[in-house]
């Protein structure tokens, strides 16, 4: 296809396009409207128009007929016959024709009249002719015919060409307006559709690109405000936010291979290296167990990848249901308390008794399981001696407080936030097992219970609190929460009233 | 015991019956969801391992059809999925027991075993658990060995109980979790370890025989060794 015939067919295209438009569709529905009711208005002022001359012609025949009738009472039929002989060479004259009772012409200025119209006395709408010769192409004339005494007939009518004419009038104007709308009405819906598909094939063209993977693309925006230029703007937003999904999930990519990449790498190393040095099948068991120590641990990734992942989607909540906090919470600290002491670690407990929250208990219990976990891992004070790992929980307002304290070497305020990502570690604890998923995690229980999560310096350590909603909106007994019952990983009788 | 293992993964079948075989059960293989009812609607199997993805008919609705049939063969869950929800769901269908993929075979068997026990046991349990020497009261909450009480805190009384209660059984680091604190979460670390060690002792300290046993690479067995 040569450029040259391309051009036309574009434009054949283009214009069943141009009418498909929402644009061009309203317009010529307001057009439609517009000439109808234009219509509706030019024959409203005709009909009224032609009503009025017609009553003026009605009461001018009505005048004339009287004074005729007046005159022939007066002068009798001759001097009648005389008037009207004398009115009807004026020009411009009214019809007029006298007749004998029998229908014998005695006067008047019509030559031709329908038969039968002076039988009836009355008005009506005949047709007429002045002299012979015009009888080919009558006129309208509206007529009234009066009976005089001793039987005399008596017709008075006026011309209609004058209304006739205004009537044309009226209809050419009505036309020509009609014509004038019709064709100011398509240019106007043409140019209004080019001008928003214009715009319109603008963002399907940026649409196309964007799909083709120019990711940062943007529609352009006119600055009129309109709607289009919302649209356009609210557009851009979400290709904004897409975008940052997008760099969130390659990082998050980057990070899975390299972090799964490490262990891998080690359990391929050990198990070449049992290929190639160990003697005995002591030696060749010892490196299998190693291999499936690090397979372990491999799974234990990806469940804590595949766990967050879920969180963030905002899935995992169809088991939410009410749950008492204060015997998770002092649950798991019993179930940490050997280990803290064996870490040398003093682990405290103080649990509000009969707090509730709506949530998942497996989740919640990992949440927290991992926060002791931590603690226990990098809460030994740095200068050494005894140290402590505060757990507590209590009602704050409508909300419950669950925090994890501990005395070790805290987090820096500039690293706080980025503790949350996925696999970040901080250099001090790179030589501690973990893989930096926990704390990832936990953020990702808290935001799917609608709480919130902060980190704390303790003054030195760190103190991880979590704000979660109450799940039952009125606290039994608010005194109680300001001497929170005390106990040291002592199994609390969960959910009776607090006194 | 005789075992049905329904798994459409011809390797992992193969490894799981020859696994079973070695370490003396029977165990019989049914590769999709269909075949599986119907080898387990025939009976005489202790235990079904059953994957929950199964072509034909999976897993779940497997176990649901045989828990209409009244046929209350205890039944394991295989699973990829090994979310909260997934494992409700499993046991909702009536499943007894649920693994995550993938597995430690030693889980596996331990929990198979407990589970085929089960089924023999009488429906009520026992007020007391006994082997050899060591006593357990349920009812009175008392801890005797050779008729020297052991004074024990209410989680170790549990955690003794469980492990009694499948004397001679293996007993997994999970399974405790599961069953002594009903958590189903992976705590990370060795928190069971330091229980039992603090319940061992308190109960074989003194005693020339230990009661409590390490089990490498699976768990931990309650057995009296004389």
């Amino acid at each position: 296809m040569t450029p040259a015939d391309a051009l036309p067919r574009k434009r054949q295209k283009f214009l069943p396009t141009l009418f498909r438009t929402t644009a061009f569709k309203l317009t010529a529905a307001y057009l439609v409207i517009f000439a109808l009711f234009a219509a509706f208005a030019l024959g409203y002022v005709a009909w009224n128009a032609q009503r009025l001359l017609t009553d003026q012609i009605r009461s001018t025949i009505d005048a004339e007929i009287q004074g005729l009738a007046e005159q022939q009472r007066q002068g009798g039929i001759r001097r009648l016959a005389n008037i009207i002989e004398r009115r009807s060479r004026a020009p411009g004259a009214s019809l007029y024709l006298v007749t004998t009772p029998v229908g014998e012409r005695i006067a008047g200025n019509v030559e031709a009249i329908p038969p039968g119209t002076l039988d009836q006395t009355g008005e009506s709408e005949i047709e007429y002719a002045r002299t012979s010769e015009a009888i080919d192409r009558p006129s309208h004339a509206l007529v009234r015919v009066y009976l005089l005494p001793a039987g005399f007939r008596l017709l008075v009518g006026r011309d209609l060409e004058e209304r006739e004419r205004l009537g044309t009038v009226i209809r050419r104007a009505a036309g020509w307006s009609l014509a004038l709308v019709f064709v100011l009405g398509c240019f106007a819906s043409w140019f209004v559709a080019r001008r928003v598909l214009k715009r319109i094939d603008g963002m399907t063209e940026t649409a196309h690109g964007i799909m083709a993977g120019d990711l940062k693309g943007r529609l352009a925006i006119t600055g009129t405000g309109d709607e289009l230029d919302r649209l356009a703007l609210n557009l851009n937003a979400m290709l904004d936010r897409i975008g940052e999904l997008m760099a969130g999930m390659q990082q998050v990519t980057d990070n899975i291979a390299h972090d799964l990449k490490t262990p891998l790498t080690r359990l391929r190393n050990r198990a070449e290296e049992a290929l190639r040095t160990a003697q005995s099948p002591d030696e060749l068991r010892a490196a299998l167990d190693g291999a499936i120590e690090e397979a372990d641990n491999l799974i234990r990734v990806f469940n804590a990848l595949l766990m967050i992942a879920r969180l963030e989607a905002g899935r995992a909540s169809e088991n939410m249901g009410e749950l008492d906090l204060s015997e998770i919470v002092s649950g798991l600290a019993e179930l940490y308390e050997p280990l803290a002491e064996e870490a040398g670690l003093a682990l405290t407990c103080e649990v509000a008794p009969g707090l509730k929250i709506q949530g998942n208990r497996e989740l919640i219990g990992q949440a927290l399981n991992n926060l002791i976990d931590n603690a226990l891992k990098y809460g030994a004070p740095e200068q050494g001696g005894d140290g402590s790992v505060a757990v507590s929980a209590r009602q704050v307002g409508d909300q419950v407080e669950l925090s994890v304290a501990d005395h070790g070497a805290g987090i820096p305020e500039v690293d706080r936030g980025r503790v949350l990502d996925r696999f970040v570690r901080l250099d001090a604890s790179r030589s501690k097992p973990g893989f930096g998923l926990g704390l990832s995690l936990v953020a990702g229980v808290v935001r799917l219970h609608g709480g919130q999560l902060r980190l704390e310096d303790n003054a030195p350590g760190l103190r991880v609190v979590i704000l979660l909603p109450a799940g039952n909106p009125k606290p039994v007994d608010t005194p109680a929460l300001a001497e929170p019952a005390a106990s040291t990983a002592a199994p609390n009788p969960a959910g009776l009233p607090s006194l | 015991m005789r075992l049905l293992i329904v798994e459409d993964d011809a390797e992992a079948a193969a490894y799981l019956t020859k696994a079973f075989r070695e370490v003396g059960h029977v165990a019989d293989h049914a590769a999709d969801g269909l075949e599986g009812y119907a080898m387990a609607e025939g009976g005489g199997y202790d235990v079904l391992v059953v994957d929950r993805m199964l072509p034909r008919l999976d897993g779940l609705s497997l176990i649901r059809s045989l828990r209409e049939q009244k046929d209350d063969t205890p039944a394991l869950i295989l699973s990829a999925l090994a979310q909260v929800d997934d494992r409700v769901k499993g046991l909702r269908a009536g499943g007894d027991d649920y693994l995550p993929k993938p597995y430690a075979f030693s889980e596996l068997l331990a929990r198979v075993e407990v589970l085929a026990r089960r089924r023999g046991a009488p429906a009520s349990e026992p007020t007391t658990y006994r082997v050899g020497e060591l006593v357990l009261d349920r009812l009175a909450h008392r801890v005797t060995r050779a008729g020297q009480e052991i004074v024990l805190q209410p989680r170790e009384f549990r955690l003794l109980e469980y492990l009694m209660k499948h004397a001679g059984q293996v007993v997994t680091r999970t399974m405790l979790l599961e069953n002594v604190w009903d958590y189903h979460f992976d705590p990370q670390t060795n928190v069971i370890d330091v229980h039992v060690s603090r319940l061992r002792a308190k109960v074989d300290k003194g005693f020339e025989q230990p009661m409590i046993h390490t089990i490498r690479g699976a768990g931990y067995m309650v057995r009296d060794t004389r």
